[in-house]
């Protein structure tokens, strides 16, 4: 692989090119590396899902639709990502507030559009394309680093959808959307000191936030962080049967279909957001060790093609594209093992579930498709 | 200094996304390193922690109850039964909307207001974790039908069947058998523990409560891999329960059902016993009420009706309900005459209906006087004053006798202790004497006192069970009779605690004995003697008695009736009217059955209860009625 990885870098890259994966626009190591990742949370779930087959066949579908979705993805060439970035991106703003008044409720949230017996979706899900997508098409006209007077409109540009999202509520959603954002801000040569500057201000205004900002089930999950046994039945019970799955997996872990916290149903959520508990406890540290290798390479990978791309918007897009990625993958596994406030964000190209495995395939189709596209 | 730059240089930007990309990803390595610590820190230093935490969150120890042994009656008739019952439980920390699972379960079984309200009081109580609040008792087949195939719908709900002791008789050996409530938070720590774990019901009355470590059983134990919803998935390990021992009583159903009968719809209790054995054969006490109901479990109303009734239906009257013996007293009295050689059985007083103590002002009347003084026995003998039950006969002994003899020689007859071997809760009843008084009242023993003890009045205080002991050890020609419930390889031994040695009986002969079972014999046989020559109870029960039975009426006053007052029966209250009491033993020459019956507030000993100790001891000897 380390051979492949060489050839591929900026400076050899005319060496190459010829190869026909790169004629259809597909980066073979990334795609490769998203394939492991794809099979091994397929086992996975394979495992999870128990006697629940059907689980799995519909995640095998859901699979080689995203792939489709990669491939599709990575045709469209940066420029039309380009001009279309400012439409869809008011799109997405107009359907999140449709959301508001007239989204569909599922689980006390009100987060998904429907047109009956057509087809149902979350404008959320687009919104973690569509922000980077649109700051990335902003700062790109802009003289870079921005200057305070853009930093504004760019956080004007994230925090309407991040607002949105949070009040529907749906506040892992959010974080990603807004996190998107930040690393295009960022990539884009932020002054560091804006980030500590921030992040003063947020310590500062905490004991407010949390006054009036927080809701009580949230203020719930901060408090179960620090003290998951105050409440060991209720709030507190996902997280220490998650530790617990994780914890006793040990090295090597229980093996496959013998994990006792996720068959006996210990384990909340084991296909969903806390799959990663199911990884601890059945394939243990080394399991975990070499998902997260696998997570770091596809990270890289994605990096090495931002920064090769053929433009800033094509850099800033891919770029922020890759690092929302490793915020999806961060806060699940943090949450999950006990270090964040749980959250509902799933965990990245493993978790039982379709939506977001077709925004992040999408995401990496546009990465590939920012750095194969000649110059335009 | 950036911002001074006011031309985009492509190259710039360009050098500027590497180097923000490669900080980037230095952080994000930094993050993956954390990340990595952290379950290094769970799965490495922390692993055997979580892995007994693992195991016993699936593994538990769960305890079986072991079946409650079974009460038969002395014909192998079923007296206390266990019977699998179904209940509904709710795990309330698996559920996330309790009013939601509540609402739901309504929709598929009949819920009260009340079964929801006693389920939030339930789950305040303590209780161990995880483990389900019953919301609804003795389910039906329907309701659990129904409930299996709504399972999938609701979590966090569970059908719990156990064992549940089952009483067929119901109210009618209610106070005879005993009954088990539900275990409360004090008989947890008053027991042990560990062998009550599994167990819901423990004794707390009668033959149920003295008989708890036998009928208990020894819990078994079984390890089980559960799910989170308690459900086990597979047995690891078991030892099963000990079926606690079967009980025999002496009592037999038949006769209990007819006692029962007998007393109707009146207030009182009947002690029936085999004078050999002691064996209690009938124990009741009227109101009752239907045991089933503790277990089952009943509303608030139903409770307060049960423990607020004045006519006091949880009282076991039989054990535990002190009276004055009123004349059933007398041949004690007669008998420390005879023994203390105040009187010989030839001794004759004239009773003319009153008595005075030598040098007394207040006049002592026989049941008979009237304000007219018409009254009186006439000439009476010992024989004559037990079957007439003349009051001045025994005025008249009592003043002769020392008290501490009079009540010494009670005592032997089981009278003011417990001489019951196997009901420990029995009440022991009153037998006063000079010390006596002077402790509870502070004041000296007057002769007065003697002459109201000499009728079975004043402070004197017997329970129904001692008046049947003693009738038992009249018929057994003074032997010692212990009563006892429990027969069979189970039965308790006498303690030494209780055990005593009659002092004051030995002195007296064979042939006293015969001579006062005759005069009781001739309160029930003798007749046709014309005006105040019959036995007391020959016109109620001895005209067409196939059997010999030996008997006496007693009528115990409530309230003292004072001096020149008539008792008038129809002015006084339900509860101030005089309590009837027929003590009797059959057949006299081999007696089979002595018993005890009272009647609160009944009346008159000879026309009340006497018949209703006939019919128990017709249905115990099975001689039907002999019409003359």
């Amino acid at each position: 692989m380390s051979s492949d990885f060489q050839r591929q870098m900026p400076s050899a890259q005319n060496a190459n090119q010829s190869r026909w994966l790169y004629k259809v626009h597909l980066d073979p190591i990334l795609l490769a590396l998203v394939s492991v990742v794809l099979c091994f949370g397929l086992v996975v779930l394979f495992s999870a899902a128990g006697d629940q087959t059907s689980m799995f066949d519909a995640q095998c579908q859901r699979v080689l639709a995203a792939m489709a979705m990669l491939v599709v993805a990575a045709q469209l060439p940066p420029g039309v990502y380009l001009r279309w970035a400012p439409f869809v991106y008011l799109l997405g703003l107009i359907l999140l507030v449709l959301v508001l008044f007239v989204g569909v409720t599922v689980k006390g949230s009100q987060r998904w559009l429907e047109i009956p017996g057509v087809l149902r979706f979350q404008p959320s899900e687009l919104m973690k394309i569509a922000v980077p997508m649109a700051l990335a098409w902003y700062l790109q006209q802009r003289v870079l680093p921005p200057s305070p007077k853009h930093v504004f409109f760019s956080l004007l540009i994230i925090a309407l959808p991040a607002l949105a999202i949070a009040v529907q509520p749906d506040l892992g959603t959010a974080i990603l959307v807004a996190g998107a954002g930040f690393a295009v801000l960022m990539l884009a040569g932020l002054s560091w000191r804006y980030l500590i500057f921030a992040g003063a201000l947020i310590a500062a205004a905490a004991p407010l936030l949390w006054q009036f900002a927080l809701q009580g089930y949230q203020r719930q999950r901060i408090i179960t962080l620090f003290d998951p046994e105050s409440d060991p039945l209720g709030a507190g019970w996902n997280i220490i049967q998650s530790t617990t799955a994780i914890g006793s997996g040990g090295l090597f872990g229980k093996g496959l279909l013998q994990g006792t916290q996720s068959h006996l149903d210990f384990l909340p959520e084991a296909r969903t957001d806390f799959i990663i508990a199911v990884v601890g406890e059945e394939l243990g540290l080394v399991g975990v060790v070499f998902l997260l290798l696998m997570y770091l390479c596809i990270i890289a990978r994605g990096l090495v093609l931002a920064v090769s791309a053929q433009s800033t918007f094509a850099r800033l897009f891919a770029g922020a594209l890759t690092l929302t990625f490793f915020i999806y993958l961060f806060v699940n596994i943090a949450m999950v093992s006990g270090l964040l406030p749980v959250v509902g964000v799933p965990l990245p190209l493993v978790s039982y579930g379709g939506t977001s495995i077709i925004t992040l395939m999408a995401s990496f189709g546009i990465i590939m498709s920012m750095r194969t596209h000649k110059a335009w | 200094m950036a911002v001074a730059l006011a031309i985009k240089d492509p190259n710039k930007e360009k050098e500027m996304i590497v180097g923000r990309a490669i900080a980037f990803f230095v952080v994000v390595v930094l993050c993956v390193c954390i990340l990595v610590a952290r379950f290094v820190q769970l799965q490495i230093y922390e692993h055997e922690s979580y892995q007994s935490r693992s195991d016993k969150n699936r593994i538990q120890v769960q305890p079986l109850a072991p079946p409650r042994g079974l009460i038969y009656d002395t014909n192998g008739i079923l007296l206390a039964d266990n019977r699998p019952s179904s209940a509904l439980g709710i795990v309330v920390e698996r559920t996330d909307e309790l009013d939601a699972v509540i609402a739901e379960l309504r929709e598929i079984i009949a819920l009260s207001d009340e079964q929801v309200e006693q389920f939030h009081e339930a789950k305040k109580r303590a209780r161990r974790p995880g483990e389900a609040v019953v919301i609804a008792d003795n389910l039906s087949d329907a309701d659990i039908a129904a409930l299996a195939v709504n399972r999938h719908r609701i979590t966090g709900v569970e059908v719990i069947t156990q064992l549940q002791r089952y009483y067929p008789l119901g109210a009618i050996a209610a106070h005879a058998v005993g009954s088990v409530r539900r275990m409360t938070e004090r008989d947890v720590q008053q027991n042990d523990e560990a062998a009550y774990r599994a167990t819901q019901f423990i004794g707390k009355r009668g033959v149920e409560a003295y008989y708890e470590e036998t009928l208990h059983g020894r819990p078994g134990f079984q390890q089980v891999e559960t799910d989170a919803h308690g459900r086990i998935r597979k047995v690891i390990d078991s030892d099963p329960p000990t079926v606690g021992k079967n009980l025999t009583l002496h009592l037999d159903a038949r006769l209990q059902q007819a006692a029962v009968d007998a007393l109707g719809e009146q207030r009182g209790a009947i002690v029936a016993i085999d004078p050999k054995t002691g064996g209690v054969l009938a124990l009741v006490s009227k109101p009752s009420y239907d045991p089933n109901q503790f277990i089952v479990g009943m509303t608030d109303a139903q409770f307060q009706a049960l423990s607020g009734s004045v006519y006091v239906p949880l009282f076991n009257r039989a054990t535990n309900g002190q009276y004055a013996p009123g004349s059933t007293f007398k041949p004690v009295v007669g008998l420390a005459g005879i023994a203390s050689g105040a009187m010989q059985w030839d001794t004759q007083i004239d009773d003319n209906g009153s008595f005075r103590l030598p040098g007394g002002e207040r006049e002592y009347r026989d049941w008979s006087w009237t304000v007219d003084n018409s009254g009186g026995q006439g000439v009476v003998d010992l024989r004559r004053a037990i079957y007439r039950s003349s009051n001045v006969y025994f005025y008249d002994v009592a003043s002769r006798l020392d008290v501490n003899y009079l009540a010494g020689f009670a005592e032997d007859f089981g009278f003011g202790r417990n001489l019951a071997v196997d009901i420990s809760d029995a009440s022991r009843g009153l037998v006063p004497d000079s010390e006596w008084k002077l402790g509870a009242k502070g004041e000296k023993w007057y002769q007065g006192d003697s002459v109201n003890m000499g009728i079975g009045q004043g402070d004197l205080l017997v329970t129904p069970l001692q008046i049947a002991t003693y009738v038992a050890m009249i018929a057994n020609g003074g032997k010692t009779v212990r009563p006892r419930m429990v027969k069979g390889p189970e039965a308790a031994p006498v303690s030494d605690a209780a055990s005593y040695e009659p002092t004051h009986l030995t002195s007296l002969t064979d042939d006293d004995w015969l001579r006062l079972i005759a005069s009781m014999e001739d309160v029930v046989h003798l007749g046709g003697q014309g005006f105040r020559g019959n036995g007391t109870a020959w016109a109620y029960i001895g005209q067409d008695i196939s059997y010999r039975m030996a008997g006496k009426s007693g009528t115990a006053q409530v309230v003292e009736i004072r001096q020149g007052e008539e008792y008038n029966e129809e002015e006084l209250s339900e509860f101030r009217r005089k309590h009837a009491w027929f003590m009797a033993f059959a057949p006299v020459d081999d007696p089979q059955i002595a018993l005890a019956v009272l009647v609160e507030n009944g009346g008159g000993g000879s026309s009340v209860a006497a018949p209703v100790a006939r019919k128990v001891v017709d249905a115990y000897l099975g001689s039907p009625v002999v019409m003359q």
